[in-house]
């Protein structure tokens, strides 16, 4: 079943590839178009989400009717429902970064196979996933 | 624009696909930075998976970039700037655009709502604030 989950975890690696780069994702003046919506607003980056939740929570729906992954790894639990100012921050200085590049962590790590310029912004977001992670365990 | 809605629609399908078979084949939650961080960060089983994920993510978006327009993308300080606030803010809030916007949205997580109503609004806030510059 090892077998099993390394390889779907390369399709959805393919698949979600595709889906970014079909969809003009990678592309980050397409979505700073998308969030531009005081000024030159495209909306049509919206039909990624439209599509994308309603096809996932299809699998979602099978997947807790079965009780059980096809590969039969226990499925990842209900979602927290702490909702924090650890939260809110966290959503707001991500927000902030992904207005100032017009790139989210998908869309950047992809774009380092189709332009190697954006090197500079994956390697500062996992410097900042590593000084978080330090914050986060300093004692307080 | 009807096109980029319909290439919107068919990408978007393509990432509720991965994100759903994720979940139905090998039971966690598709979200990019969480799977970034069992890559960089953390060093645990589930790296093996990761590994492949982002593999194919390469792959599938080389293969599928239209090699006829280049991407815009801003200068080197700006991109390690907005790079750095990622990277803390999806640490603290514990998901992106994937683990909230898609996966936490389909599944009804009221947390996955407002992380995704906040971040949206500080990004729009964010690019017309830099537009008036």
């Amino acid at each position: 079943m090892i077998m099993l989950r390394v390889l779907l975890s390369l399709l959805a690696g393919l698949l979600f590839g595709a889906g970014l780069a079909l969809s003009r994702m990678i592309d980050p003046a397409k979505v700073l178009g998308f969030l531009d919506i005081t000024g030159h607003w495209d909306p049509s980056l919206g039909g990624v989400m439209a599509a994308a939740i309603p096809v996932t929570a299809l699998f979602y729906f099978v997947a807790k009717r079965r009780g059980v992954s096809l590969s039969g790894a226990s499925l990842s639990g209900p979602p927290s429902r702490v909702i924090d100012a650890k939260l809110i921050g966290g959503a707001a200085v991500f927000g902030i970064g992904w207005g100032t590049a017009g790139l989210c962590p998908g869309p950047a790590i992809a774009d380092l196979a189709v332009d190697i310029r954006v090197l500079p912004f994956v390697i500062a977001m996992v410097v900042g996933m590593m000084a978080a992670r330090l914050f986060q365990q300093s004692p307080r | 624009m009807l096109r980029d809605i319909l290439f919107a629609l068919i990408g978007g399908g393509l990432i509720g696909l991965a994100a759903g078979l994720f979940f139905l084949v090998n039971g966690r939650i598709l979200g990019i930075s969480g799977l970034a961080q069992s890559l960089f960060v953390r060093w645990i089983p589930q790296t093996a998976e990761a590994l492949l994920f982002f593999a194919g993510l390469l792959i599938g978006a080389a293969w599928f970039a239209d090699s006829t327009r280049t991407l815009s993308l801003a200068s080197a300080p700006r991109l390690a700037v907005a790079g750095l606030l990622v990277g803390i803010g999806v640490r603290l809030a514990n998901g992106c655009t994937s683990g909230h916007a898609v996966c936490g949205l389909a599944r009804g997580a009221t947390r996955s709502l407002v992380a995704t109503l906040v971040f949206m609004a500080t990004a729009m806030m964010t690019v017309a604030l830099l537009t008036l510059l």
